[in-house]
């Protein structure tokens, strides 16, 4: 294995290009390491991007912010606008691991990891969060939910990396939440996560949602149905309903160790509805 | 905070004993200088690592290591050729039994895999590097075959047979085929079925529980080294070195006195250090590679292949009369042992009924192998999964009866007098007094609230006391070196240093307690069964008080006057009789000052077998919260409530207490062994084999209840084990308290639960 | 492999060493350095028995490799002491009981520290989920927590 740990991203990128064999990029290395540990992959070259500075980096921009795909989680939780603006992407963030995984752990490992439980995702999904990409062809810009396709896959073709995750501006009288269920209080990998965004207009009708769970299918969902059944409403019980109900119909998930289909489907009902009312009191305050 | 609660004056003015003070062996652990099993290196020290089966049951038709062996920087390779055939022979480790020709077996494969993780190769090798390339080199030719994990489906007569040559034990006449259940043991009194006769209520359930690993966050470790000449060294992580000697001699035909083990820092054990894995291995590598040699397993193999203790199918029956009275109890247990005889099914047939005064008490065991890792002692091995089934049976007997469920242990309650079931009168024991102070306190008068259920069980431990040798040495400037032979894991050196200390009446900063090596110290049984305090505890006193005696002499030929005409008073020798005033007092120190005049060295040692430990009881009392959309459930409150005979060190009794609840905590909601349909572990690792996190529990009150035992000069009964016995069943207690919902399966995990919310639902039941 | 060189900061002096590039600061700091008080309880960040310092942060040391650790400020238990001073928290564990076999408790000082840098007042629910990523499977929390809330108080002169 050979490890370099570049200062641009066009050296990263062509390092990547014209490895040989497996060729892995470090962020924060928290699931790296522990796949490394574990003889699950043997790398040729792994790229630590944390010299890149852009990468480290939170920008504001439009309105929005423009988060390096390496920064890590323990830096985004202190930068007070950005937990202002998606506290649901905030706190989703934090939820991964441990404090000492905050340290290191960042939104764009999290996202490349290509884990259908990654805590950070369906939160930055509902948010709208646009992902940037350098690789050999140049930039390209794509949703967060196209990054992920199945489990430890990812749309990036070879040679490419994702540089940073921008959280759009976000709109007068919206909120975000994220929830998870793990069997413990921390230290779990989600057995299902829900992340809501919603807008809602000034009579308190909602005007735009977007609804996505984590860990109930092979990737995470963008669940159309279950922001419909909040858009028009007034996210009365009637319509917390309907997204429950929505979210339970849209999962797809597996018996594993981590819990039983029919508790997924379930739970991820409970959990839609659960921060979608916190996502509802934060657009409200807003 | 904790309470005391005494019920004599068997104090007399003790200065040390009873104190908090800080542990000896501390400033070391705060600060990272303490050395644990894997800090020790050696020059040209190997790195051995371990080949391990992916089956959970195969034959092994060869092993091809010449590749590895070939590969530059393999200093060793071994296998089951490079150990010896084993006669059958029992012998005590712990409160468990290990058979010889089991243990070589369990180190190093033989004929089969019997689990996923089973050790089948190891090499010694110069680097991390080398050595998983040497291990991926070595041909193993396996053939798979079928395999059994659950005890009920390893009894069915058509269930994969592990051992050709087990054929129930303890049944006449002898089967006539082999089958998976190595012993049926059987333990009782009275008549069960007149008994039942007799009864107004009878309450019947058949319940489960998972494997579960001790957890220590040490995995195991230890360094090898063997000269050419045949002797040997080894530092390692273990519960008790001088069985690790005993045990490494005997597998590798070496003389014991050849090796000498020197017990590391121990990061936990539980039971699970009692055992050899990697110090035979490392010996046998060490000395064909003529190198030292350091082996640490990884978590993962800690979780594929020490540990655990046994999961469990239960049955249990118990009635009462209409006024309260338990007359009758019978328990079916069947235990996995895993892969060779030796659950722990034996002491918790024992113990199920213990905490009750019942005349007529059926306890069936069946010791059952199946294709786990074989167990090793938890914590009251045997004990918890028993009581946990027994004391949710008791709880719903209370309910039914309409009687406080504390009042309905305190009428049936196990005193001075009882006879228990598996046949000993029990001395002075205080589960009535746990139980009125679990009454008493202000946590069982707490309000709760909704979707909360608060639950309450006793439980018992045996405890035992065995064979010890501590010696103390008096210096030249009255200071004292404490030796014994018990790995401290949780703070013995503390306790031991604290009743020689009160015993030579000097200042507990002048004793230094150390763990002597095994060729430094006479032999010593193992940390386990809640002995240390007990047994080590009895020999330092005795040790001491012969230095007392020593003292007295030397004073006396000091001051040319009889023996007997002196006396030994708070840390003075006096002139006594018609002496008295004859001449200044002297101290400890000044004794030993002059000690190499008066006749050499000062040293108390004493060695026994330590005689009269007595049980524990204890009571527990949980609150609970159970979220009814998602199923999951968590402790809001805990008290434990345990007779300590004396808490020579509170702080360190109140530690046990508080780690008990909390692993019983994870045993009964999260902790347990999955297993994928090939029979291979699917959650090795702290992820997802879920210990209680700091944010999971909260505080864990505790109340020291002080019923001295009377065979121990300070009152000691040892209360390291009986803590992991009453959680499971306080747990789930409070959990149906709170659900209405009687859950019998461990652990319970929120998608069982949820699952029961909704049936329990659909059939009616409210909220 | 061929080994990279690093140059960093251990405890505030300069150290060098070299490491294969898949090597872990940890697997470094234990084997290399010999400074054995952070210690390998899980090799997969679940257990924070191997918690240092990098940078002020925080961190698992079995999930940094050795070569990161260039140019670096590395801070282990070893250096949380001021020569026989020992640092608040190490005095509060000693006094409260709040370690049993004692491998945990490096990891747990650490984390504690970087804690009370943090926030000097912590709540016990603040320091229960600080400190969800240290295992203890001896004391079930209790005194460890009591330690970490009362050095608390004392240090902000309570």
């Amino acid at each position: 294995m050979r490890y370099e740990a570049p200062e641009t991203i066009d050296t990263a990128v062509s390092l990547l290009a014209g490895a040989g064999g497996d060729a892995r990029v470090l962020a924060g290395g928290t699931d790296l390491l522990v796949q490394l540990r574990a003889d699950m992959i043997e790398p040729e070259l792994v790229v630590d991007v944390k010299k890149i500075q852009s990468m480290r980096t939170i920008t504001e921009e439009n309105g929005g912010f423009r988060i390096g795909a390496a920064v890590a989680g323990a830096e985004l939780s202190e930068h007070p606008k950005v937990k202002a603006a998606w506290p649901g992407v905030v706190e989703a963030v934090d939820l991964i691991g441990s404090t000492q995984i905050q340290g290191r752990a960042s939104m764009g490992g999290n996202l490349c990891n290509g884990s259908p439980a990654a805590d950070s995702v369906p939160a930055m999904i509902a948010a709208g969060t646009m992902v940037s990409i350098a690789g050999p062809n140049g930039e390209r810009e794509v949703p967060a939910e196209e990054i992920i396709v199945g489990p430890g896959k990812t749309s990036l073709a070879k040679g490419e990396m994702v540089t940073s995750l921008f959280l759009p501006a976000r709109p007068a009288r919206s909120g975000d939440a994220y929830l998870r269920f793990i069997p413990r209080t921390e230290m779990d990998i989600a057995v299902v996560g829900a992340g809501v965004s919603l807008t809602l207009d000034e009579g308190g009708t909602c005007t735009a949602a977007r609804v996505a769970l984590g860990a109930v299918a092979a990737t995470p969902l963008l669940v159309q149905e279950a922001a419909d059944a909040l858009i028009g409403t007034k996210l009365d019980d009637a319509a917390m309903e309907a997204l429950a109900a929505a979210a339970s119909a849209a999962c797809n998930p597996i018996d594993d160790k981590r819990g039983t289909k029919d508790f997924r489907i379930k739970v991820a009902g409970v959990l839609a509805r659960r921060a979608a009312q916190i996502a509802l009191e934060r657009a409200r305050g807003n | 905070m904790s309470q005391a609660l005494r019920t004599d004056d068997m104090d007399q003015d003790l200065r040390v004993v009873g104190t908090r003070p800080v542990r000896p062996d501390g400033v070391d652990k705060v600060t990272g200088r303490a050395m644990f099993g894997a800090d020790y290196s050696l020059p040209g020290m190997l790195v051995g690592r371990v080949l391990r089966s992916p089956h959970a049951h195969a034959i092994i038709k060869s092993i091809d290591t010449s590749k590895a062996e070939a590969l530059p920087g393999v200093k060793a390779v071994v296998t089951r050729d490079d150990f010896q055939e084993m006669p059958s022979e029992f012998i005590p480790a712990g409160e468990m039994l290990i058979n010889y020709r089991d243990v070589v077996r369990n180190v190093m494969a033989r004929e089969k895999a019997l689990y996923d993780g089973h050790a089948v190769a190891a090499v010694a090798a110069t680097s991390v590097s080398v050595a998983k390339k040497a291990l991926k080199l070595i041909k193993v030719d396996y053939e798979v075959l079928p395999h059994v994990i659950d005890p009920s489906e390893a009894m069915k007569p058509d269930a994969p047979v592990l051992h050709d040559h087990i054929f129930t034990d303890g049944v006449e006449p002898k089967p006539e085929k082999p089958s998976n259940v190595a012993k049926r043991v059987e333990f009782g009194m009275g008549d069960v079925e007149a008994g039942f006769a007799s009864a107004d209520v009878v309450v019947e359930r058949s319940f489960k529980t998972q494997p579960v690993h001790q957890g220590y966050i040490e995995p195991h470790a230890c360094v090898a080294s063997v000269s050419a000449d045949g002797q040997a060294e080894l530092w390692c992580s273990t519960q008790g070195h001088y069985v690790v000697r005993a045990n490494c001699a005997r597998l590798l035909g070496m003389d014991i006195s050849k090796i000498r083990v020197t017990a590391s820092e121990i990061g936990g054990g539980f039971g699970g250090k009692t055992v050899v894995y990697l110090e035979p291995v490392a010996l046998a590598l060490s000395r064909k590679a003529c190198h030292p040699v350091k082996m640490v397993m990884s978590r993962e193999e800690v979780f594929r292949a020490s540990g655990p203790t046994s999961g469990a199918d239960i049955w249990v029956k118990m009635g009462a009369t209409k006024d309260g009275k338990i007359v009758a109890a019978q328990t079916d247990l069947k235990y996995q042992a895993g892969a060779f005889p030796g659950s722990p099914v034996q002491p918790g047939a024992m113990c199920a009924f213990a905490p009750y005064d019942v005349e007529n008490v059926l306890a069936v065991g069946y010791d059952v192998v199946t294709n786990r890792p074989k167990v090793a002692a938890y914590r009251a091995p045997g004990g918890p999964i028993s009581e946990y089934a027994v004391e949710s049976v008791v709880d719903e007997l209370a309910r039914k009866l309409e009687i406080d469920p504390v009042d309905f242990r305190l009428q049936n309650a196990a005193q001075q007098g009882t006879r228990a079931a598996y046949g000993p009168k029990f001395g002075p024991v205080g589960l009535v007094q746990t139980l009125e102070a679990v009454k008493n306190h202000e946590h069982y008068k707490a309000p709760l609230g909704p979707n909360q259920g608060r639950g309450v069980a006793s439980g018992f431990w045996f405890n035992i006391g065995g064979e010890t040798s501590v010696e103390i040495n008096l210096s030249e400037d009255g200071t004292a070196t404490l030796m014994s032979g018990t790995p401290d894991i949780g703070g013995s050196r503390a306790s031991l240093a604290m009743m020689a200390a009160e015993e030579l009446c000097i200042d507990l900063e002048k004793v230094r307690p150390l763990i002597a090596d095994t060729s430094s110290l006479g032999y010593n049984f193992l940390t386990g069964g809640s002995r240390v305090t007990f047994s080590a505890g009895l020999a330092t006193v005795e040790a001491a008080r012969e230095i007392v005696k020593e003292l007295c002499a030397r004073a006396a030929k000091i001051w040319e006057i009889p023996e007997d005409a002196v006396e030994w008073e708070k840390g003075y020798v006096r002139p006594a009789g018609e002496n008295a005033g004859n001449f200044e007092p002297l101290s400890v120190a000044d004794i030993a000052k002059v000690a190499g005049k008066t006749g050499g060295p000062i040293a108390g040692y004493a060695r026994i077998n330590a005689q009269g430990a007595a049980p524990s009881f204890g009571t527990h009392l949980v609150d609970v919260e159970v979220d009814p959309e998602t199923g999951r459930a968590w402790v809001t409150r805990y008290t434990v409530v345990q007779d300590a005979g004396k808490a020579i060190h509170p702080s360190y009794v109140e530690g046990q207490y508080q780690g008990g609840a909390v692993q019983g905590i994870g045993w009964a909601f999260n902790e347990e062994y999955i297993y994928d349909d090939k029979g291979c572990l699917e959650n090795p690792g702290f992820l997802d084999y879920r210990i209680p996190v700091a944010s999971d529990v909260p505080m864990i009150d505790t109340v020291i209840v002080e019923v001295p035992n009377p065979r121990h000069p300070y009152g000691v009964r040892g209360v390291g084990e009986t803590p992991i016995v009453p959680p499971m069943g306080a747990i789930a207690n409070a959990v149906s308290a709170a659900t209405g919902i009687r859950f019998t399966e461990l652990p319970m995990s929120p998608p069982k639960v949820l699952k029961a919310l909704e049936e329990h639902r659909a059939n009616g039941g409210g909220d | 492999m061929s080994k990279i060189h690093v140059t960093t900061t251990v405890n505030g002096d300069e150290v060098e060493f070299l490491c294969e590039p898949d090597e872990t600061l940890l697997d470094v700091l234990r084997d290399e350095l010999h400074l054995t008080g952070s210690k390998e309880g899980c090799a997969s960040g679940d257990c924070g028995a191997c918690s240092v310092m990098v940078n002020d942060r925080l961190v698992c040391s079995c999930l940094v490799l050795g070569a990161e650790a260039d140019g670096a400020k590395v801070e282990t238990i070893e250096g949380m002491a001021d020569g026989e001073n020992l640092h608040p928290l190490q005095k509060k564990f000693l006094e409260h009981a709040a370690l049993q076999c004692g491998v945990c408790t490096p990891g747990f000082l650490v984390a504690a520290k970087a804690l009370l840098e943090k926030n000097p007042d912590p709540t016990e629910t603040e320091a229960r989920y600080w400190l969800a990523g240290n295992l203890c499977r001896c004391t079930g929390y209790d005194k460890i927590i009591r330690a970490v809330l009362d050095t608390a108080a004392e240090m902000r002169g309570n």
